[in-house]
């Protein structure tokens, strides 16, 4: 447990050092909260009743889906898991520590949003605040679940970067970010089932703003927890230690098991 | 008979159409230091990162204290320390928060000492992108003897360094084996191997060529001996001169270096021709070491 808290601190301590990260983290988290709650007022009024807990999903998104593969892989190119191997550090934890730094993370960014959305942008606050911060943890479980699957699985840092797009712009695009749900196609709306920013979303405006929603929340609730248990599960079979060793333990293309609550889904909800 | 700690048994490891290790059996017993010894691409990397669990063997099997390291890895870091060859940590880690990070992994209290040993007392704040490549493979030797591991492997640890760090080093290696700690080495150096190890193997293109001890390794084979002359005029390198049972013969600074398989027959014949030519001999040395066994052995390797 030592060596273990010893380790989320220098993880957590270099991230906040490192200038690359900090832009990931929070600038450009930081510069999309402001240039959406600027120009969205316009485009699509609704967003602006979400803008709070949008901005957290988007916060996690890029601070999970983009930065966490890229950290991976780079890590791994570096030698750096190879000396973390023969060292004795366990695989669950270079797994396990990503999520908590980015829990720190959107806790330093949502003290900065959750005021100045309401104070700029006139965006009401959450009805339950409890009930708001376990919908955050748990989407904060699943993207980065699935940031770690990707950084463990990608054998490049462009195939990790193709893998994190496929979940990041679709995300934005139709996950009820720029447009509202009920204006995108039928076949736009059983896309966005695939991406947990739906269901984060979804259990967001159902929760804490008592919206009208699209699925089926208990569906959402399952869909993210499976799908980051999965991710969790995944990756620590997958984690590739040694990018010098070309023949890899397992099969990668595993990983795309990660789709299967989402399929499901896709399958049963109406 | 001391435990055999090390077991490699038959390892054949194959990267696409190259054989990396082809059949390499060797033992290393319970307080030895073993060397494998060889040039680049000998496969000696390759053989290390068999047994640290970090590549699985194609054909063959490895055990440390009888532990696979491919499916028992967990149970082996509190039992092997391990120096890559390339060693790599988070750029930002300072060198004591390294000793301190990997420590806690094994459950031991830091060894700061260790650190100020290897010139690291000025350093304790550095971050790891600041250290040379020497002091970057410094810290990693460090770190795999900080938990006083009973195994230790050293992937070519002294290459690049100078001739302080390097005599330092190899007085850490030697009071860790008279505390019982199994070494296994790595390295190009035959006079390393042969000052340091109680048994070693030279391996070519990934083949075991010999081993034992260096004494054992030395005395086997063709006994190719160097003869080093110096003289003051210029018998030796008239066209044509030829002494017998020599293989090869160079011009070093001012030595003319004779490589012979029967050394009494050459040396006398050297000195009759110097005679014979009204030259002066300055200097005769007739040497038979690890190098020119190792010379001799990869030399008919390169022919076959």
């Amino acid at each position: 447990m030592k060596a273990f808290k010893n380790h989320f601190l220098f993880e957590f301590r270099t991230e906040l050092g490192d200038k690359n990260l900090l832009v990931m983290n929070y600038l450009l988290p930081l510069g999309l909260y402001v240039l959406m709650g600027l120009s969205m007022k316009e485009i699509n009024p609704g967003f602006m009743e979400i803008i709070i807990p949008a901005m957290i999903v988007i916060s996690i998104l890029i601070s999970a889906i983009l930065r966490l593969p890229g950290l991976f892989v780079k890590s791994r190119e570096a030698g750096i898991f190879r000396s973390y191997k023969v060292n004795g550090v366990p695989a669950s934890s270079i797994v396990a520590i990503p999520p908590l730094t980015t829990i720190i993370h959107i806790i330093i960014i949502s003290i900065v949003i959750v005021p100045t959305a309401s104070l700029f942008f006139g965006a009401p606050f959450p009805d339950r605040w409890g009930i708001f911060i376990l919908i955050s943890l748990l989407t904060v479980f699943t993207c980065t679940g699935l940031g770690v699957l990707i950084g463990s699985a990608s054998s490049s840092n462009l195939a990790a970067m193709l893998w994190s797009q496929l979940i990041f712009i679709p995300s934005l695009v139709i996950g009820g970010f720029l447009v509202p749900s009920d204006l995108l196609p039928t076949s736009l709306n059983k896309i966005g089932i695939f991406l947990p920013s739906t269901h984060a979303l979804n259990l967001f405006k159902f929760y804490s703003y008592n919206q009208p929603i699209d699925y089926n929340p208990l569906w959402s609730i399952l869909i993210l927890l499976s799908s980051g248990i999965l991710s969790f599960a995944l990756a620590i079979y997958l984690f590739n230690w040694d990018n010098q060793n070309k023949t890899r333990r397992r099969n990668p293309l595993l990983g795309l098991l990660v789709i299967l609550p989402y399929i499901i889904a896709v399958i049963f909800l109406p | 008979m001391k435990d055999i700690v090390i077991e490699v048994n038959k390892l054949r490891k194959v990267y696409g159409n190259s054989v990396a290790v082809d059949n390499i059996s060797f033992d290393v017993r319970k307080g030895e230091i073993f060397a494998l010894l060889g040039p680049d691409g000998s496969g000696k990397t390759t053989i290390l990162e068999c047994l640290e669990g970090l590549r699985k063997p194609d054909g063959g099997s490895v055990k440390l204290m009888g532990i696979n390291p491919n499916y028992n890895h967990s149970n082996l870091h509190n039992l092997i320390g391990v120096q890559l060859q390339t060693p790599g940590l988070p750029a930002n880690m300072r060198v004591s928060e390294a000793m301190n990070f990997f420590c806690t992994y094994h459950n031991k209290s830091p060894r700061y000492d260790l650190l100020e040993r290897l010139g690291f007392k000025e350093k304790m704040d550095a971050q790891y992108q600041t250290l040379s490549k020497v002091q970057q493979k410094k810290l990693a030797i460090a770190l795999a003897i900080a938990h006083k591991p009973p195994i230790l492997i050293l992937d070519e640890p002294t290459t690049d360094f100078d001739v302080q760090s390097r005599v330092e080093l190899h007085n850490i290696i030697i009071e860790l084996q008279e505390k019982n700690t199994t070494i296994l080495l790595s390295t190009p150096n035959m006079a390393e191997a042969s000052k340091l190890a109680a048994h070693m193997i030279i391996l070519w293109r990934g083949k075991k060529i010999t081993a034992g001890t260096p004494l054992e390794v030395t005395a086997t084979g063709a006994r190719l001996a160097k003869i080093s002359v110096r003289v003051v005029g210029s018998s030796l390198s008239e066209p044509g001169t030829k002494f017998p049972s020599v293989t090869k013969s160079l011009l070093k600074d001012e030595y003319k270096i004779y490589y012979s398989n029967n050394p009494g027959l050459t040396v006398s014949a050297i000195i009759k021709h110097i005679s014979k030519q009204k030259d002066e001999l300055i200097d005769m040395r007739v040497e038979r070491s690890l190098e020119e066994r190792f010379m001799e052995i990869t030399d008919n390797e390169i022919k076959l």
